[in-house]
């Protein structure tokens, strides 16, 4: 017997080193991630000879690398043909014509919401396009730098028209639904907490059954990125009977993310990102791109690479404008295409007009 | 349910045979008293509703346009239009493997073989496939039917028949592969049944020697051997599935060097095959325990190593004593390998969800949840009834 237990001492010591190995791993890979990777990356930027730049590494690749989401109607999903499609599948093929001239040299790398940071950290993806709302604690814990955002959402709150409820404070009492694990969760808190009002809270797994006791009348209201209400909203069995309140609970800035340390892949991302904006501005898009090749406006001739460098100065081809518009379009044409009003969703642009039509899309000057 | 084991007390007069017709039988069974009559008719009740609700739904509101669109997805995926013969040749093989076998064998590799031309047919009958994908399945009910009638009259037929199948994982995973000689295919676009297939089989097959090897080792007498297999089945046994998954995806890069990557779906393949192989070696282990003490002590007379009786006399036993925990553990391996879907992974389940989130198909996700559980279904269900079969061949218990 005594043997026995002096074996399984053993047997519990070794495991627990084992254990506290790993977890003495992860936590320092957390801790101090950021720091590490700058290092690393600063280091291989200026040390051409032991490591590559990121676009060095893509060019050599042949293809970019992007983490992205599969499972969000709009944004990210594959048709039918196993084609990747949405909204922010389209600014990952941004870049890939940006750096390639063909839209289709990337590869979807589908993440789900916990492992999309340490891919992009351990370098698994070139780029984050993920639905990913810009926060102090990812743009600096987490080691990641933020390109301009793409789409700006905000938390909104669904209930039936007959209730006739117009705000946030006439929903005292009301069953709310909300997924859990989710900002959404926390925001609703936050509100309501803000407001004084008596609520309560019905957590749900996943959207599907959320939606489907809302249907069934079992919760009063739910709530969830307006993006997605709205996208919700055309599946149900009477979408007029529905509507989302005017207020919103929250910003949620979505936008693409790369990792610290490769400043000339960082300006490569928030560039191409911008260059969709600037060629909405300049009234430049797919079918008309070509006409503009011969412009004499200084600004359009500058933005199409036919005067100046701004391409060879971020390590792309001049042109690069003009293949993005070429192969994706502008920011308009990507927008109505996954969101607009030919869609099933036919959301308004909102907040996510250019700046010239009362939105907040404004790209910095290309010179 | 009225087969009671006839006890040995050599009665001479047999109890009379009743011959009872249908209305007799309920008559017995639901309506024998009144406290019976009403169980029955809540029951029946209870039943309508359920299938009337159900039927109602299955046949009216669903819309499976969702799954005759997206039909492909849900098998290979998004394995590129012009490469998908490579998938197709891996399955005429396996085809091939399973008429032959059932020529060699007979028994349960042929019911096997009758419901895979069961499902061919029932795909031909698929009005909206198109006819290249008819042409392949034909030339596999063919090819089918071929190999059988060879299988029957092969020499050597169970040398080729073993060989072959030893061979079909590498077969298989050149033609999806490609190893450098066909083009390759990234492993990110082997999504569908086709990888939720592909992780179960290399899970499995991966896992059976691996257990075997831990299992003896946990028996064995050797103190480090022992301990370490004690070690290593009680530390997976005691953390769930998804954490082996998850730290596969996160924690195994962070430890690899910068610059080197694994591919997801590897580093998952691993981490089932490591997980199921710590259940499997206490199963086997559990099958090693009910072989008496004679056996080894019969083996030893006759002059075998302790090499040779393990692997001679020892392990055929217990394996086959464990057939049923073993089928078992590779049923619930199959159906677990839809946790991956949580980790990025597009298997069956993943790509369920994906093509839910297609705008075109919005508000769907009943008929494609209902159509992956169908799939689901039939494949764990043809493995448990194998293995059934697989018993009665074996007599297992019986002798």
């Amino acid at each position: 017997m005594k043997n026995r237990k002096r074996y399984l001492q053993f047997v519990f010591a070794g495991m627990l080193v084992f254990l506290l190995t790993l977890t003495g791993c992860s936590s320092t890979d957390t801790s101090t991630d950021g720091d590490e990777t700058t290092d690393e990356a600063t280091d291989s930027t200026n040390d051409a000879s032991s490591g590559k730049t990121t676009l060095a590494e893509v060019k050599e690749r042949g293809y970019i690398v992007v983490g992205g989401n599969n499972q969000l109607p709009g944004f990210g999903y594959v048709n039918s043909d196993g084609d990747y499609e949405g909204f922010d599948v389209d600014f990952a093929k941004v870049l890939g014509a940006a750096i390639f001239d063909d839209p289709e040299a990337i590869e979807i790398r589908p993440l789900s919401a916990q492992e999309r940071f340490t891919a992009l950290q351990t370098g698994e993806v070139d780029v984050l396009i993920r639905n990913t709302t810009w926060t102090v604690e990812r743009d600096v814990e987490l080691g990641t730098n933020f390109a301009p955002t793409t789409f700006y959402d905000g938390q909104g709150i669904m209930v039936r028209k007959d209730t006739g409820i117009t705000s946030l404070e006439e929903l005292a009492g009301a069953r709310i639904g909300v997924e859990t694990g989710t900002t959404t969760e926390a925001n609703l808190a936050d509100q309501f907490r803000k407001l004084g009002i008596e609520y309560e809270q019905v957590l749900f797994d996943d959207s599907d059954s959320l939606v489907e006791a809302y249907e069934s009348g079992s919760i009063d209201a739910w709530t969830t990125d307006k993006s997605g209400l709205v996208s919700r909203q055309s599946t149900l069995s009477e979408p007029d009977a529905h509507v989302i309140l005017e207020q919103t609970l929250s910003k949620e800035p979505l936008g693409p993310t790369v990792r610290h340390g490769d400043d000339q892949w960082f300006d490569i991302v928030k560039w191409a990102t911008y260059a969709t904006m600037e060629a909405e501005e300049l009234g430049i898009n797919s079918t008309n791109v070509d006409e503009f090749i011969d412009s004499s406006d200084p600004v359009i001739r500058r933005f199409m690479g036919n005067e100046g460098e701004l391409g060879e100065m971020l390590g792309l081809e001049n042109d690069f404008a003009v293949q993005i518009i070429k192969h994706v379009g502008n920011y308009e044409e990507i927008y109505n295409r996954n969101l607009g009003p030919d869609t099933v969703f036919k959301l308004e642009r909102g907040l996510n007009s250019l700046y010239t039509d009362g939105g907040i899309l404004y790209s910095p000057p290309f010179r | 349910m009225m087969h009671t084991e006839i006890t040995p007390t050599k009665s001479k007069v047999l109890p009379p045979e009743q011959k009872q017709t249908i209305f007799g039988w309920t008559k017995k069974n639901l309506f024998n008293s009144w406290f019976n009559i009403i169980l029955t008719f809540v029951s029946l009740f209870i039943i309508f509703i359920v299938l009337k609700g159900t039927l109602t739904w299955v046949v009216t509101n669903a819309d499976w346009e969702v799954i005759r669109a997206n039909y492909r997805l849900f098998m290979v995926g998004q394995f590129s239009e012009e490469e998908i013969w490579r998938v197709w040749s891996a399955l005429l093989y396996l085809t091939l493997l399973f008429g032959l076998s059932a020529g060699i064998w007979k028994g349960t590799i042929r019911q096997l073989s009758f419901l895979l031309t069961a499902i061919y047919v029932i795909h031909l009958a698929l009005p909206f496939l198109s006819g290249h994908t008819k042409i392949w399945l034909l030339s596999n009910i063919v090819t089918l039917f071929a190999s059988y009638v060879i299988g029957l009259k092969l020499p050597k037929g169970k040398m080729i028949g073993i060989g072959g199948w030893l061979f079909s994982i590498i077969v298989i995973l050149f033609f999806l592969q490609g190893f450098g000689i066909l083009p390759s295919v990234q492993t990110s676009m082997w999504n569908g049944l086709l990888l939720t297939v592909i992780l179960s089989a290399v899970a499995i097959v991966g896992s059976f020697p691996i257990g075997i090897l831990l299992a003896l080792g946990r028996t064995s007498k050797l103190p480090i051997i022992k301990y370490f297999c004690i070690a290593y089945i009680e530390f997976i046994r005691g953390i769930p599935l998804i954490t082996v998954f998850f730290s596969m995806q996160i924690l195994i890069p962070l430890f690899l060097p910068e610059g080197f990557t694994v591919a997801n779906i590897i580093r998952v393949m691993i981490g089932a095959t490591l997980f199921t192989a710590a259940y499997m070696a206490e199963n086997v282990r559990g099958g090693l325990q009910s072989i008496p003490k004679g056996q080894f002590e019969a083996a030893k007379t006759i002059g075998l190593s302790s090499i040779q009786s393990t692997f001679l006399i020892i392990l055929p036993q217990a394996l086959r004593a464990v057939i049923p925990a073993i089928v078992g553990q590779s049923i619930s391996m199959f159906k677990d390998t839809s946790l991956v879907a949580i980790v990025g992974l597009v298997d069956l389940l993943g790509i369920a969800q994906t093509v839910k989130s297609n705008p075109a198909f919005l508000g769907h996700h009943m008929e494609v949840y209902l159509f992956v559980a169908l799939v689901y279904w039939v494949i764990a269900y043809a493995m448990s009834y194998s293995s059934r079969r697989l018993e009665e061949t074996l007599g297992v218990g019986k002798r």
